[in-house]
């Protein structure tokens, strides 16, 4: 059994590395990312540098598929990326939700200069694991969020604050315990409806104080 | 206080924090400058910036009637970039000029000045861009060297469609059929604007699916301007870039909530999940 995964993956990868053209590369890419093995971790990784952004796209599935084992060794590679690869590799980061990526998360947000990236780092600001986190750390970890949220609030791109809105409406359902910082992101909604012109991101707001 | 960034999927990005090359006053300065780099500049950064002052809008309408800025064919680069700016900042005054620039004799200003009329809601140029149609499509066809077709037939059929003209209805029908899926999707979008026909509006999400992805976004961009609210779940599985299905997700989103009010309707919720996901 073992040895007929190795044996997949092996030839899946095999493709990927193979492919001639820009549509093989995205077929096995995106047959690879499916596959949803461990052993795909370093090629998907790698696709992501590839410029490529059909394919960087299936990689970005893939690699949040695979979940929690692909952490540690994208955060590895992050500070050797060039843009681009940066860019996918915060995105799948984000979608993973692994409470380790938080930092990267933060500075993406806070200071990346694609609206893209800053609006996925948003986004999975709101959506981390906080029940990973030893204990000790949950509360820090989860101000250190909503204040980057908070600031990020006020990003200049619509979709941007869009984002922003999304993520502080997710920590609004996990600060139970901190009726102070629940309030903090409902004045910040408040004020917010009064100040912020675009009809999209103020419906967003009232959608998130509908069901809150 | 702005500077200009590109960002990898979408056309441009602004922060408004940096140092700026310009600022409104050196702006509307440089539109007399010597230099026709700085001019053909300060006209784009007006529009681009949304400088809706008085003085601005003066010193565009006088641009439109530039003669020192010429192309190598002919063309009138101030002219365009100063047309383009003026539908950005809102101000009718602008109306006539732009009118007159539907006659020019350099296509790219006659595209820009359609496209302006059509953001400035003003009515009276709904005989100025009809005319641009006149020929139907017998006379849409390419032209040999050229990159563009004898008028800006699509910027004058969206314009006619935003202007909800319904004066200028068989004039748009034809191009519905028209060889170029380009055309027939601005006619699409028109006809939708003018008649709240729901056929025109399926034809575009049809248009999600065809092959070029060129295509697919031109549809993303016609469904999201006319606030096509039954596109939402055909916008959100269209093969192209997030940033454009949020951007036509958000046109659905608040022409939905324009009609609905305060209460959000189970259509904008679901928009709104959509966009949740594309993030």
């Amino acid at each position: 059994m073992i040895a007929t995964t190795d044996l997949l993956a092996q030839k899946l990868i095999q493709a990927v590395e193979e492919a001639d053209s820009s549509l093989r590369l995205l077929t096995a890419v995106q047959n690879l990312a499916q596959a949803r093995i461990n052993a795909a971790i370093p090629t998907l990784i790698q696709v992501l540098g590839y410029n490529n952004p059909g394919a960087a796209v299936a990689a970005v599935d893939g690699l949040i598929l695979i979940g929690e084992p692909v952490v540690s060794p994208l955060l590895e590679k992050l500070d050797d990326y060039n843009y681009g690869a940066r860019a996918w590799a915060v995105r799948a980061l984000a979608g993973i939700g692994d409470p380790r990526g938080l930092n990267t998360l933060l500075v993406a947000a806070k200071t990346d200069f694609a609206m893209s990236v800053r609006r996925a780092a948003a986004k999975g600001l709101g959506n981390l694991h906080w029940h990973q986190l030893p204990p000790e750390q949950v509360e820090t970890s989860l101000l250190e969020a909503l204040e980057a949220l908070i600031q990020v609030s006020q990003d200049h791109e619509w979709i941007v604050r869009y984002a922003a809105v999304v993520g502080l409406a997710a920590l609004l359902n996990v600060t139970s315990t901190r009726p102070d910082w629940q309030a903090r992101i409902i004045a910040q909604f408040e004020q917010m409806l009064t100040t912020d012109d675009n009809l999209a991101v103020c419906s967003r707001i009232r959608l998130a104080q509908q069901s809150n | 206080m702005q500077r200009v960034e590109f960002d990898q999927d979408s056309t441009s990005a602004v922060n408004p924090v940096d140092d700026s090359s310009l600022t409104v006053e050196q702006a509307i300065a440089n539109l007399h400058h010597q230099d026709k780099g700085l001019r053909y500049y300060a006209a784009w950064w007006l529009g681009r910036f949304r400088v809706r002052i008085p003085e601005a809008v003066t010193v565009l309408i006088e641009a439109l009637e530039d003669e020192a800025d010429r192309t190598s064919d002919d063309g009138y680069p101030l002219r365009r970039n100063a047309a383009r700016a003026l539908g950005k900042l809102g101000d009718t005054r602008a109306v006539p000029g732009l009118i007159a620039c539907l006659d020019c004799s350099d296509y790219y200003v006659r595209e820009a000045a359609a496209q302006s009329l059509g953001m400035l809601g003003d009515t009276t140029s709904i005989p100025g861009l009809m005319k641009l149609l006149a020929g139907g499509c017998a006379d849409a066809i390419p032209i040999p060297g050229l990159p563009h077709l004898a008028q800006p037939y699509d910027a004058a059929i969206e314009a006619l469609g935003a202007l909800d003209a319904r004066e200028a209805v068989s004039l748009i029908q034809p191009f519905l059929e028209h060889p170029m899926e380009l055309l027939q999707y601005a006619a699409c979008r028109s006809m939708y604007q003018i008649t709240q026909n729901p056929i025109y509006g399926d034809r575009l999400i049809q248009a999600l699916k065809n092959e070029k992805l060129q295509l697919r976004r031109a549809a993303l961009a016609d469904l999201g301007a006319i606030g096509y609210i039954k596109a939402a779940d055909a916008i959100a599985l269209t093969l192209a870039e997030n940033s454009l299905k949020l951007i036509s997700l958000k046109g659905l989103l608040e022409s939905e909530v324009k009609q609905t009010g305060d209460t959000l309707s189970a259509d904008a919720i679901r928009v709104m999940d959509l966009m949740d996901n594309l993030l």
